[in-house]
C-alpha cells in the first residue's frame, strides 16, 4: 500500500504535513460528505462542516495513495460544481489523477478537469501528453473519457497538438468513437480553424456514409454549428444534404438538415425551388412535432415566396395554435410571428387565437400575443387597437400591463410617428396611459409628450389640454412612477401657455401644496413653469396687443375656432367671484353650457386686472417658502418667480386709484418693459435637435478633447445629488383617491376625466382654500375630449371589436379621418440616428470558413502563390448575370472575405512550415471529388478569386452548386 | 448547440450543472439563481419555455421540465429545436429512471458521479447525440460500468 510511506507523520491530522494511514483509512467518502452536508442545518452550522471537509480534502488530496487522492477529488468536485467553492489549486492533482491506470481513478481526474478547467488554468498544458495517450487508448472507453474532457476544456494549444490524433479517430471503425471525436471536432475548428484543413475531409466523409445514423446525426450537428457562423462555405455540399433531406428518416438529423437548409436558401436562390418540395412533404407526412414544426420555421423564415408552402405552414400552425399542449401554443404563436411581416394574412386569418391568447395565463403566450397584435397595427387601425389595448392593460397584471404599455409606445412612436394621423389622438392617449394605476413608463411618455411637442405644432392645444388635465388631479402627484409624466405636463403647459384656456388654471395647479411630494428636479419645472404662465399672464395683461397678435396666429392654425359668449362668461367668471362657496349645481350649469360652446378659447380681456392681482397674491403665498428651499434649484427658480411677482404686485396696485380703463402708460410700466423682454427670451420655440448635430460642430483651435478628465471624479464625488425623500410622504389617506379617479370615471360617459379631475381639486380647494384663486370657474371642460380608451361600457365586447376591426383593416377602405390631414411633423433632414459603423474584426468564424472553402474548392495550389491571368474570368460571365442580384448585395462581404483567406493563406503557410501536420492527403482527393461534382467550373471560380485578391470589390466570389441539383 | 444543463430542485438547490461554454463558477452560481428566480415564479400548467435573451444572450431559450421535486433546464440557442430539446430531456429522465429504478432527487443527490456519466453519454460537447427516441449509445452497460466504480 503506497500510502503507508506517510505513517511517520502518524497522528498528525493537524499538521500540514502529508496525510496518515489513519485518513486514508477513514476517508469520508462522497457518500459520508453529502450525507454530512444534508445533516447539518443550512447556516454557520453547514458552512462549518464544509470548511472542515475542505481542510480534510486539502490533506487527503497530497495523499500519494490514488484512491485517496481520488476520492478526496471526487467531494471537491462536488463542491465546486454544487457549492460553488473554489478548486482551481486542486488542478494538478485532477492531472495526475488522469495518468492513472484505474480506470476509475483516471475518470475522477477527467470529470474534475472538465467541471473547473478554465482557458486560465496553468497546468493545461500538462494534460496534452495524457490526452494523447488516451485518444490512442485501445479501451474505448479512455478514449470516450478523453474526448468528453476535451469537448469541454479544449483551447488553441490543445487543438493545435491533438489534430492528428483527432483526425486518426475521425476514421474509428467503432462508431461509438467516431460520434464524439466528430462532435469534438467542433470544438477543435472554433479553437484552431487550420485543423479545419485536417479534418474537414474526413468529416464530409461521414455526411456521404449515410449507413451509420449515428455518425451522420453528429456530423450534421456539427455542419448546423458551423453554417449557422457562416453559411456560404457549405454551399458546395447542397447535394449531400439535399440527398439527406430526401433519404433520411430520423428526425434529429432532418431538423439540424432544415436549420442548414433555412441558412443556405437565403444565399442561393434556385436552391429553395429544389427544397421547397421535400419539405413540405415533411410538413404533411411526419408525426413528430418537432419536425413539423421545423418545418414550418424554416419555409416561413426562408421560403416565404412560395406560396403554396407557406399556406400549408400556416394550416400546420393553426393546428399548433388549436393544440391543447400550451408549449405548441406557444411555438405557433412564434411561428405566426414569423410569418407576419411577409404574410400579414395569416395572422389576421388567426387574429380569433391571437386575440384569446391575450388574456391567457401563461405570461409567455400573452407577450406572443401582444407582439402580434403589435404586427397588425397600420395606420388605419391604430387608434382602436390602442384603445382595446388600454382595456387590457387596466385588466393585466402590473407586468404585463407595462408590457402593453412599452409595446404602444414603441410602435406609435416608431419612424417619428410613422402610423400616428391624429395627433391630438395619440396625445390624448398618453394622457389615458399616465392614469393607469400599473402604468410604470413614466419615462417614455414624458419624452414623448415633449417630442411631439416640438415636433408637431398642431398639435400643441391639444398638448396643453392634457397636461392641464394631468397637471389639475392631485391624486397623481401621489404616485411617484408619473411624476416623470408630471414634469413633462408642467413643462408642456409652461411652454405653451398661450394655448391654454385658463391659465390661471394652470397656476393654480402648479403652485398647489402637493407638490411638495415631486422630487426636486420635477419641482424647479414646475416653478419654473408656473414663471412662464405669470410672465404669459402679464404680458397679456399690460401688453394686450401683443397678445393678440399672437393670439390671431393661434387662430390661424385653428380655423375651426369661434369665439362665443361663452368667453364672455369665462372672463366674468375668471378670479371675479371671489370667496364664493363651491356650488355643484353650479358646477353642472357650467358644464352645460360648456357641452354647447366647446370650443372656447382665451380672449384678451379674460386678463382683467382684478384677475392678475388676485394671481400674483397667489403667485406670492404660495411660493415664498420656496425661496428658502435646500434645493438649489427650487431656491433659485421660486425666487425669479417671486421677483417678478412682487414687482409686478407693486406697480399694478400703485395704479390702484386711477381707474382701469385709464393705464395708457402700460407700456412705460418697469414690468412691461421687463416683461417684453423675458417674453422676448421664451417666445423662441425649442426644436427637435439631431442626435448627429453636435457631431457636425467643428472642433475649435486648442480644445484638447482627449485631455484626462480622471481628476473630474474627484470633483464630482462632492456634488452628489441630494436623495429626494419626498416618495414617503405620501399619505396613506390620499392613495385610494387614485382608484377613486378611476372608478369615478365609470360614472356618466358624458364625463370626461377631466371634469372629474376638476372636482378633486375643487373639493381640494374646499379643504385648502387660501392657496386658490377665489374663482370657481375651472369647470371650463375640454373642447375635443375624446372617448377615454377604458370606456367601460365597451370594455366587454373587446374581443368582437378588434376581431371586427382587423377585418376592416384587411379591406383597403379609404382613411376614415381623411377629412383632417395629417399635421406636419418636424423630422430633420439626415437621419436622426447615425449609423454605427460596424466595425468587422477577422474572427475565428472567417478563418473556418476560409479554410472549408480552400478545402471544398481543392486549391491546394494556392499554397503555391500561383497568380493565374484573369483573362479566364470571361468564361465566368453568364452564371455572373444569374446571380447578379444576390451578388450585388454581398459585395462588400464577400471582398472582406477574399481578403481574409489570402490572409489566413499566408498564415497557414508559414505555419506549416513550424510545424509538422500529417500531409493533408486530404485535399488531393477531394479535388477529385468536387471535379466530379462540378466540372472544372471550381479551377475557373478559384481563378476569379485569386484576381480579385487586390481588394476590388466588384465581382464576386461564388461557391459554385453542382448543375445536377439545380 | 447546447449551452447548459442544470438539475435543481425545488428549493433553488443545484442537483447537477453542466456547462458547455465556460463560464466562472460564481457566474455559475448567480445564473441558477436567477434561474431559479425565474421558475418558481411560473405558474402550474404553462408552457415550458422562458426566454432567457438577457442572461444568456441573443436568440438563447430555456426549457424547462419538472419532475416531482425537480426542475430539468436546458438552456439551447437557435440552432436546436424546441420540441426535440423537451424530447432529449424526456430520454435523460428515462435513462436515470432505468437506472436507479424510479429515480427520486436523493439518487441524483447521492450519485454525482453516475448522473454526469449519463449525461455524457446523451450530450458531448453541446451536442445532442442520437434522435432521442433511439436511445443513445447503448448507455446502459456504460452505466453499469459507472456502478462499479463507485462502489
Amino acid at each position: 500500500m503506497s500510502g503507508s510511506g506517510s505513517i511517520t507523520t502518524a497522528g498528525g491530522g493537524g499538521g500540514g504535513g502529508g496525510p496518515s494511514l489513519m485518513d486514508s483509512l477513514f476517508q469520508r467518502t462522497l457518500d459520508d460528505l453529502i450525507k454530512g452536508i444534508r445533516i447539518h442545518t443550512p447556516g454557520s452550522a453547514q458552512s462549518t462542516f464544509i470548511s472542515k471537509s475542505l481542510d480534510e480534502i486539502r490533506r487527503e488530496i497530497k495523499s500519494t495513495d490514488l484512491q485517496t487522492k481520488s476520492i478526496a477529488i471526487q467531494k471537491l468536485t462536488y463542491l465546486h460544481s454544487l457549492h460553488g467553492f473554489d478548486m482551481s489549486w486542486a488542478a494538478f492533482h485532477a492531472v495526475e489523477l488522469t495518468s492513472s491506470p484505474s480506470f476509475i481513478h483516471k475518470k475522477s481526474g477527467y470529470l474534475a478537469a472538465s467541471l473547473s478547467f478554465r482557458p486560465t488554468t496553468e497546468v493545461l498544458l500538462l494534460l496534452t501528453n495524457q490526452l494523447r495517450k488516451d485518444l490512442s487508448s485501445a479501451n474505448q472507453h479512455e478514449v470516450s473519457l478523453a474526448l468528453e474532457c476535451l469537448s469541454v476544456i479544449c483551447n488553441q494549444d490543445f487543438a493545435r497538438d491533438l489534430t492528428p490524433d483527432i483526425f486518426t479517430l475521425l476514421g474509428s471503425s467503432k462508431s461509438f468513437i467516431r460520434k464524439k471525436s466528430i462532435a469534438c471536432l467542433l470544438m477543435f475548428f472554433g479553437q484552431y480553424p487550420d485543423a479545419v484543413r485536417v479534418c474537414f475531409k474526413r468529416l464530409v466523409e461521414n455526411l456521404e456514409a449515410a449507413d451509420n445514423g449515428q455518425t451522420l446525426s453528429a456530423t450534421v450537428g456539427v455542419f448546423c454549428e458551423l453554417a449557422s457562423k457562416e453559411p456560404r462555405s457549405y454551399l458546395p455540399l447542397a447535394p449531400e444534404f439535399y440527398r439527406i433531406l430526401v433519404d433520411s428518416r430520423n428526425n434529429w438529423v432532418l431538423i439540424k438538415v432544415l436549420k442548414i437548409f433555412g441558412k443556405l436558401a437565403k444565399l442561393e436562390p434556385r436552391l429553395a425551388k429544389k427544397v421547397v418540395e421535400p419539405i413540405c412533404d415533411h410538413m404533411k407526412r411526419s408525426e413528430a412535432k418537432s419536425l413539423v414544426f421545423e418545418c414550418v420555421r424554416t419555409i416561413v423564415s426562408s421560403f416565404y415566396e412560395y406560396e403554396f408552402a407557406v399556406k400549408l405552414a400556416v394550416a400546420k400552425i393553426r393546428e399548433f395554435l388549436l393544440h391543447s399542449d400550451l408549449n405548441l401554443k406557444y411555438l405557433g404563436l412564434q411561428g405566426l410571428l414569423l410569418v407576419a411581416p411577409n404574410h400579414l394574412w395569416a395572422v389576421i386569418e388567426n387574429k380569433d387565437v391571437v386575440i384569446k391568447s391575450l388574456s391567457d395565463v401563461d405570461r409567455n403566450i400573452k407577450l406572443e400575443a401582444l407582439r402580434l397584435v403589435m404586427s397588425m397595427v397600420c395606420d388605419d387601425n391604430v387608434v382602436e387597437i390602442c384603445r382595446v389595448l388600454v382595456g387590457y392593460a387596466l385588466k393585466s397584471d402590473p407586468e404585463f400591463c407595462n408590457e402593453i404599455l412599452t409595446s404602444m409606445l414603441s410602435t406609435c412612436s416608431k419612424n417619428t410617428y410613422e402610423i400616428v394621423v391624429d395627433f391630438d389622438w395619440y396625445v390624448s392617449l398618453l394622457g389615458e396611459m399616465a392614469r393607469i394605476p400599473n402604468c410604470r413608463n413614466g419615462e417614455e411618455i414624458e419624452y414623448q409628450l415633449i417630442d411631439i411637442g416640438m415636433r408637431v405644432k398642431d398639435v400643441r392645444p391639444e398638448l396643453v389640454r392634457v397636461g392641464r388635465d394631468l397637471l389639475i388631479d392631485p391624486a397623481l402627484l401621489g404616485n411617484p412612477f408619473i411624476h416623470r409624466i408630471l414634469s413633462a405636463a408642467a413643462w408642456v403647459s409652461g411652454e405653451y401657455v398661450r394655448f391654454s384656456k385658463n391659465p390661471f388654471e394652470i397656476m393654480e395647479a402648479l403652485l398647489q401644496p402637493r407638490t411638495n411630494l415631486l422630487p426636486p428636479s420635477i419641482r424647479a419645472v414646475y416653478i419654473h413653469s408656473a414663471f412662464k404662465v405669470l410672465s404669459f399672464c402679464l404680458h397679456s395683461f399690460l401688453l394686450p396687443n401683443r397678445t393678440a397678435n399672437s393670439l390671431s396666429k393661434f387662430v390661424d392654425m385653428e380655423p375651426d375656432f369661434t369665439y362665443s359668449d361663452s368667453e364672455r362668461e369665462f372672463s366674468e367668471t375668471s378670479g371675479l367671484r371671489p370667496h364664493q362657496e363651491f356650488n355643484p349645481r353650479d358646477e353642472s350649469e357650467t358644464n352645460a353650457d360648456n357641452a354647447t360652446n366647446s370650443s372656447s378659447s382665451l380672449k384678451k380681456d379674460a386678463f382683467t386686472r382684478e384677475s392678475v392681482v388676485n394671481l400674483l397674491t397667489l403667485v406670492l403665498t404660495s411660493s415664498s417658502p420656496l425661496a428658502g428651499s435646500h434645493d438649489v434649484e427650487i431656491q433659485e427658480r421660486g425666487r425669479n418667480l417671486l421677483g417678478l411677482a412682487h414687482l409686478a404686485q407693486q406697480e399694478i396696485s400703485c395704479h390702484d386709484d386711477k381707474s382701469k380703463e385709464k393705464m395708457v402708460d402700460r407700456d412705460d410700466l418697469k414690468t412691461s418693459i421687463i416683461i417684453r423682454l423675458i417674453d422676448d427670451a421664451l417666445s423662441e420655440d425649442f426644436g427637435p435637435v439631431s442626435s448627429s448635430a453636435q457631431e457636425r460642430v467643428s472642433i475649435p483651435d486648442g480644445l484638447l478633447l482627449e485631455e484626462n478628465l480622471s481628476k473630474l471624479d474627484v470633483i464630482c464625488a462632492d456634488v452628489q445629488l441630494p436623495k429626494t425623500k419626498s416618495f414617503s410622504l405620501i399619505r396613506p389617506g390620499f392613495l385610494p383617491t387614485d382608484g377613486d379617479s378611476v372608478s369615478s370615471r365609470q360614472n356618466e360617459e358624458s364625463e370626461t376625466s377631466a371634469a372629474e379631475s376638476t372636482s378633486l381639486l375643487s373639493e381640494h380647494r374646499k379643504r385648502h382654500g387660501l392657496f386658490y384663486l377665489p374663482s370657481d370657474d375651472n369647470k371650463k371642460k375640454a373642447s375635443r375630449g375624446f372617448p377615454p380608451a377604458n370606456d367601460p361600457n365597451k370594455k366587454g365586447k373587446d374581443v368582437e371589436d378588434l376581431v371586427k376591426l382587423t377585418d376592416e383593416s384587411l379591406v383597403l377602405k379609404k382613411k376614415s379621418n381623411a377629412a383632417r390631414p395629417r399635421p406636419v411633423v418636424v423630422k430633420l433632414d439626415e437621419g436622426e440616428r447615425v449609423p454605427v459603423a460596424v466595425k468587422k474584426t477577422q474572427s475565428n468564424d472567417d478563418l473556418i470558413s476560409g479554410a472549408v472553402r480552400d478545402v471544398l474548392l481543392g486549391n491546394e495550389s494556392n499554397q503555391s502563390g500561383k497568380q493565374p491571368s484573369s483573362g479566364r474570368r470571361k468564361g465566368k460571365a453568364p452564371s455572373k448575370v444569374d446571380l447578379g442580384s444576390e451578388s450585388k448585395n454581398n459585395n462588400m462581404e464577400e471582398s472582406f472575405e477574399v481578403g481574409n483567406s489570402s490572409k489566413r493563406r499566408s498564415k497557414h503557410r508559414t505555419h506549416g512550415k513550424d510545424k509538422k501536420h500529417p500531409s493533408p492527403p486530404v485535399n488531393d482527393e477531394n479535388g477529385e471529388t468536387n471535379k466530379q461534382k462540378s466540372g472544372s467550373r471550381h479551377g475557373r471560380h478559384k481563378a476569379r478569386q485569386r484576381a480579385e485578391d487586390g481588394g476590388l470589390n466588384v465581382d464576386v466570389q461564388k461557391p459554385v452548386i453542382p448543375d445536377f441539383l439545380l | 448547440m447546447i449551452r447548459a444543463v442544470i438539475v435543481m430542485n425545488d428549493q433553488g438547490k443545484p442537483r447537477l450543472v453542466k456547462f458547455y461554454e465556460h463560464q466562472p463558477v460564481e457566474k455559475q452560481q448567480e445564473l441558477i439563481r436567477s434561474i431559479y428566480g425565474v421558475l418558481c415564479s411560473r405558474a402550474e400548467n404553462v408552457s415550458n419555455f422562458v426566454q432567457v435573451d438577457s442572461t444568456f444572450g441573443p436568440d438563447t431559450r430555456l426549457v424547462y421540465k419538472t419532475f416531482a421535486t425537480l426542475y430539468f433546464i436546458v438552456i439551447f440557442d437557435d440552432s436546436e429545436n424546441e420540441l426535440a430539446i423537451l424530447d432529449l430531456m424526456q430520454v435523460f429522465v428515462e435513462t436515470l429512471d432505468k437506472c436507479f429504478s424510479n429515480v427520486c432527487e436523493l439518487d441524483i443527490v447521492f450519485n454525482f458521479n453516475k448522473v454526469h456519466t449519463i449525461l455524457d453519454e446523451i450530450i458531448l460537447g453541446g451536442q445532442a447525440g442520437e434522435e432521442p427516441k433511439f436511445n443513445p449509445w447503448s448507455s446502459k452497460i456504460h452505466i453499469r460500468l459507472a456502478g462499479t466504480i463507485d462502489k
